[in-house]
C-alpha cells in the first residue's frame, strides 16, 4: 500500500511555488491596478477602459481574436479529420510536424510574413506573374489576423486531432451501418464527440489572440493598435504601471468571461446528450 | 468519387503545410542570400554562416537563450514531476485546487503573466537572467504536470504493491515500476517546456530588465534597425538541429513500439 499521505507531500515544493509565482503576482497586479502613483485607492485605472481610445482597441482586439479563432477552426477541423482518417500508427509524428515550426524563432517567422506580404514581396510577385491583381494587405487588420491564424493554427489542430483519436471507430461504423450518410454521421456522431477538442482549441487560440501585441506590431506596423499594444506601451513608453495593470485586469476579465461562456456551451450540450 | 476525395484531402493537407512552412522556407533562403536587403536576391553565399561565430552580440544572446531554456526546463521538469506524483496521491478536493492553480499560467494571457511576474520581481530582486529563469519555470511547469499526470493515472497501483510485497524498498519499486511508465510523460513534458521557453518572447520581454537579451528580445530591438542576416543563419541551424533531434526521437520511439508489438 502506497502511503498516500506521505507521497502527497511531494507536492509541497510546488504548492509553495504556486503561492509565490502564480497567486502572489496576481495580487500584485491587482494592487497596482487599484492604486494611483501616490499609492492611494482608486478605480480610475479600471474605468479608463471607457476612454474611447482604449475602447476602440479592446473592440478591435475582440474582432481580430474572433475572426482568428473562427478561421483557425474552419481550417483546422478538416486537417484534424484528414489526419485522423489516415490512421497513422505513429501519432507522435503528427504532433511533431505541427510543433516543429516553433523551433524557428517566432519573431522571425512573423517577420517572414512581412516579407511575403509586402507590396513588392513574394506573394505579389507570384500573383503578378500569374496575371492576377496584387494584394496590399500588409499593415492592415487583415495581415494581423493572417499572422495570428498562422501562429495559433497548431493550437487548434492538435486538441481536435486528439479528441478525434479518442472516438471509438465502432460508433462511427455503427452509424454508417444503420444507414446514416457521411454528412449525418459527421454532424450527429463525429462532431459532437469531438466537442471537447474544439472547445479547448477555441480557448487556446482566442486567449492569446485577444492579448497578443507582437503580431500586431510587426504586421500592423503601428497602425493596428490592439489592447495588448496599449498595455505594452503603458509599461514601456508611458511608464504608467498603474494604468497598465488596470487595463491588464480588464483584459483578464474578458479572458475569464470568454472561458466561462465556452464552459457553459460545454455543459449545456453535455446535459442534452447522453455521452 | 473516393479517388477524388483522397486527392482533395491530400491537396488540402499540402496547402496547410505550405502555409505553416512557407515562412520557414523564406528564412532559410534568406540565410543564403548575398544581399542585406530582405526582398532582393543577391546570389548564393555562405558568409552569414561563416560570420556567425565572430558576431559577439548574437553569440552572447544565443548563450543566454540556451542557459535560460535549459535551466528553466530542467527545473520545471523536476518540480513538475514531483508535483504530479504528489498531486496524484492527494485527496480529491486538494487535487482540484492544485490543478486549478496549475491552469492559471496556461489560461492567463502571456502579457498578464509577464507583467504580474515583473511587478513581483522588481520588489525583491533586480531584473535579469535569474528573474527570466524564474518566470520561464513558472509558465512551463504546468506543461510538465499535465504530461506526467495522465501517465500516473493509467498506472496500475497493483504493480507497485506487488514490487513492495516482494521485498523491494519503495524507492527501488518506484525506480523499477513507476519510473519506466511515467518516463515518456516526463520526456514529453520536458520537450514541451524546452519548446515553450525557446519560443517565448512576451514573458521574457517583461521580466528581463536592461542589458539581458535572448534571441527573441534581441530580434525585437533589431526590427526597426534591420535584422542582422547572421540571425537567419543561426535560426536555420537551430531549426535543422531540432528537426534532426525530433526525427531521431520519433523514429526511435516508434521502432521501440514496433519491437514491443512483435514481442507480444
Amino acid at each position: 500500500m502506497i502511503n498516500k499521505m506521505r507521497t502527497s507531500f511531494l507536492a509541497t515544493p510546488y504548492a509553495i511555488w504556486v503561492m509565490i509565482c502564480t497567486i502572489l503576482p496576481l495580487f500584485y497586479i491587482l494592487g497596482y491596478a487599484l492604486t494611483n502613483d501616490a499609492g492611494s485607492f482608486t478605480l480610475s485605472n479600471l474605468t479608463a477602459i471607457a476612454d474611447p481610445v482604449h475602447l476602440k482597441s479592446l473592440w478591435l482586439s475582440i474582432r481580430v481574436a474572433f475572426f482568428t479563432t473562427a478561421i483557425c477552426l474552419l481550417l483546422a477541423y478538416p486537417v484534424a479529420l484528414i489526419l485522423h482518417n489516415l490512421k497513422l500508427t505513429n501519432k507522435g509524428l503528427v504532433v511533431f510536424l505541427f510543433i516543429l515550426p516553433m523551433w524557428m524563432n517566432f519573431m522571425l517567422r512573423i517577420l517572414a510574413w512581412q516579407i511575403i506580404l509586402s507590396n513588392n514581396g513574394i506573394l505579389n510577385s507570384i500573383l503578378s506573374t500569374l496575371g492576377l491583381p496584387t494584394l496590399h494587405i500588409l499593415y492592415t487588420e487583415t495581415a494581423v489576423t493572417l499572422g495570428m491564424v498562422y501562429d495559433f493554427l497548431p493550437y487548434m489542430i492538435l486538441p481536435i486531432y486528439n479528441a478525434l483519436s479518442k472516438i471509438n471507430d465502432q460508433v462511427v461504423e455503427a452509424a454508417a451501418d444503420l444507414g446514416a450518410n457521411w454528412w449525418t454521421t459527421f454532424t450527429k456522431v463525429t462532431l459532437p464527440l469531438s466537442k471537447d477538442g474544439i472547445i479547448s482549441g477555441i480557448i487556446m487560440v482566442f486567449v492569446p489572440a485577444l492579448s497578443s501585441f507582437v503580431v500586431s506590431n510587426l504586421l500592423g506596423g503601428g497602425k493596428v493598435l490592439l489592447i495588448g499594444n496599449v498595455i505594452e506601451q503603458e509599461f514601456t513608453l508611458a511608464r504608467n504601471w498603474n494604468l497598465g495593470s488596470g487595463l491588464s485586469i480588464i483584459l483578464m476579465i474578458f479572458v475569464l468571461l470568454s472561458m466561462s461562456v465556452m464552459n457553459k456551451v460545454d455543459d449545456s450540450e453535455n446535459g442534452g446528450m447522453p455521452v | 468519387m473516393n479517388k477524388f476525395k483522397k486527392g482533395a484531402s491530400s491537396l488540402y493537407l499540402a496547402l496547410i503545410f505550405l502555409f505553416l512552412y512557407a515562412p520557414i522556407l523564406v528564412l532559410i533562403v534568406l540565410s543564403f542570400n548575398d544581399s542585406m536587403s530582405r526582398t532582393v536576391w543577391g546570389g548564393f553565399t555562405l558568409k552569414w554562416y561563416a560570420n556567425l561565430s565572430s558576431n559577439d552580440n548574437i553569440m552572447e544572446a544565443l548563450g543566454t537563450t540556451i542557459k535560460i531554456t535549459l535551466t528553466s526546463s530542467i527545473f520545471a521538469t523536476i518540480l513538475g514531476t514531483t508535483a504530479a506524483i504528489g498531486i496524484h496521491y492527494m485527496k480529491k478536493r486538494h487535487t482540484a485546487i492544485m490543478l486549478g492553480a496549475t491552469n492559471i499560467p496556461l489560461l492567463n494571457a502571456d502579457i498578464v503573466t509577464g507583467i504580474s511576474l515583473m511587478l513581483l520581481f522588481t520588489r525583491f530582486t533586480p531584473l535579469g537572467e535569474f528573474s527570466v529563469i524564474l518566470a520561464h519555470i513558472a509558465f512551463s511547469v504546468p506543461y510538465v504536470i499535465f504530461n506526467v499526470l495522465p501517465r500516473l493515472q493509467s498506472l496500475s497501483e497493483a504493480c507497485f504493491e506487488a514490487a513492495t510485497d516482494l521485498g523491494a524498498t519503495p524507492m527501488y519499486a518506484f525506480y523499477k515500476v513507476v519510473w519506466p511508465e511515467i518516463f515518456p510523460g516526463v520526456l514529453s513534458g520536458f520537450l514541451m517546456a524546452l519548446t515553450m521557453s525557446l519560443d517565448d518572447f512576451t514573458i521574457t520581454y517583461f521580466t528581463k530588465g536592461a542589458g539581458v537579451n535572448t534571441l527573441s528580445t534581441m530580434l525585437y530591438t533589431q526590427l526597426r534597425k534591420g535584422i542582422q542576416p547572421e540571425l537567419y543563419a543561426l535560426s536555420t541551424i537551430l531549426f535543422l538541429l531540432a528537426f534532426a533531434l525530433l526525427l531521431v526521437i520519433n523514429f526511435k520511439g516508434s521502432a521501440r513500439k514496433e519491437v514491443v508489438k512483435n514481442e507480444k
